[in-house]
């Protein structure tokens, strides 16, 4: 039970470090902001094609402000030299990975909560009604990001180059996600709306098979 | 050194009788012709990219597990193989794809999964040339390795199934499980050959990757004392 409880105090941490400042999310909410802007003068949003255009577009930019919203995340530990700390202050080491992870997916959620209306208006695609469904393959997607761009975190903060080095060790990783969350999304938006069991199950299986990897591999990473 | 000169002809005169066998040996495809020969290569090796790369993983976990510095070689040996014998796939896909199909690459399923199998590794040897101390560079790349390996099934899953719910451009007539008997003999002798040059390259890999190691060690000592 200690895992939880050290997790849920270090989640915590993660918390009060972001609603300090809240520069993080604010910096994401832009960032997706200015690619959707900038995607739609890529092709002409108002007509029909925007509905088979427009999740692929949503999940591309999420993916980008994820790969460097996650950059922070191990880099601050480094930089205020607090990892060696934080690595004593638990009995396992998987608690770090935990609370970093549980905060990462609810940053990224919150950043696509905030998106979704302004999506929304911008392309034209009424969403009301399946809003449930589409916070779950949200939070399925963005844990999914959250778990390998986490343990990733760790490994690019012990390179050169970590800002350039991240993304491309990331997105590779990810394009199960990108292939599952835009299909499953774009089922949604569909004028007659699917569910799709598929591809959330898809999603679903990703991210345990790489919360497993991170359970039994996460002490490797917190090596020095 | 005899030793090598044995293997390297060994593995010319494999390679000879592969080329020979896909040549002269396979029959002639129906509808595509002589161009489908380019398919003993092409399949051969992508089946041993992946054994490379399975190699690559195997060897990352016993890297993280019992630190040694030669599980270190034989991973980096192991993915720049694997790497090459996928840069022929991906090469003699579109040979092969444009007197087919018409074009030079289709978003298939098959080819995209091996495209981003391929920007996977070259990733894990980006970020090898980009961590200086070497402990640190063997462990943090042996851990992206183990991750990326793992990824490998998911994407070639996720790909199939999001190109199977869209229209082909183009239908494949591809080799599935009608293969001819000869075909696949020589298909599987074609696989045993690029097995042979896989071994040979990564022994020689190997030993570089081990020269470069011990080098290392001694410029250390060189300097600490």
């Amino acid at each position: 039970m200690s895992l939880i409880s050290n997790a849920t105090v270090l989640f915590g941490k993660e918390l009060r470090t972001e609603f300090r400042s809240r520069e993080l999310l604010t910096t994401t909410v832009v960032f997706v902001l200015m690619v959707v802007v900038l995607f739609s003068f890529t092709f002409d949003p108002s007509s029909t094609e925007s509905r088979r255009f427009a999740p692929g577009l949503l999940w591309l930019a999420f993916l980008f402000a994820a790969s460097l919203m996650l950059q922070p995340c191990f880099l601050r530990e480094q930089t205020n030299d607090t990892l060696s700390a934080l690595r004593l202050s638990v009995s396992d080491p998987f608690a770090i990975f935990l609370a970093k992870l549980a905060a990462n997916t609810l940053f990224l959620l919150i950043t696509e909560l905030l998106m979704l209306p302004v999506f929304s208006i911008l392309f034209n695609i009424p969403v009301g009604s399946v809003v449930g469904s589409l916070v779950l393959v949200f939070f399925l997607g963005s844990l999914g990001i959250s778990v390998t761009g986490t343990a990733l975190s760790a490994i690019s903060a012990q390179a050169r180059m970590r800002e350039l080095l991240l993304p491309i060790l990331l997105l590779p990783l990810l394009t199960p996600v990108l292939i599952a969350s835009t299909e499953a999304t774009a089922a949604l938006l569909d004028p007659a709306p699917a569910f799709r069991r598929d591809w959330i199950g898809f999603l679903a299986v990703f991210d345990i098979v790489f919360l497993t990897a991170l359970w039994l591999f996460g002490e490797y990473l917190l090596e020095e | 050194m005899t030793q090598d000169a044995i293997a390297g002809a060994l593995v010319l005169l494999l390679l000879g009788a592969d080329a020979y066998a896909s040549f002269f040996v396979a029959p002639t495809e129906a509808t595509m012709g002589p161009i489908q020969r380019i398919f003993y290569l092409h399949v051969g090796s992508a089946w041993t990219g992946l054994t490379c790369f399975l190699i690559c993983f195997i060897a990352n976990l016993l890297y993280v597990f019992r630190r040694r510095p030669r599980w270190d070689w034989l991973g980096v040996a192991s993915a720049e193989v694997g790497l090459a014998f996928t840069t022929v796939v991906l090469v003699t896909g579109p040979i092969w794809a444009h007197p087919v199909w018409g074009i030079w690459w289709t978003w298939d399923a098959r080819l995209t999964s091996t495209f981003v199998l391929w920007l996977l590794y070259v990733s894990y040897l980006l970020l090898r040339t980009l961590i200086e101390e070497p402990d640190r560079r063997a462990l943090f790349s042996a851990l992206f390795g183990i991750f990326a390996f793992l990824d490998v099934p998911l994407v070639f899953g996720a790909i199939r199934w999001w190109r199977t719910q869209h229209p082909q451009p183009v239908i494949m007539g591809g080799p599935g499980s009608g293969l001819q008997p000869t075909m696949r003999w020589v298909l599987l002798f074609s696989w045993v050959a690029l097995l042979g040059l896989m071994t040979l390259l990564l022994r020689h890999r190997y030993r570089l990757e081990a020269m470069r190691g011990e080098l290392q060690m001694i410029e250390r000592e060189v300097e600490g004392a």
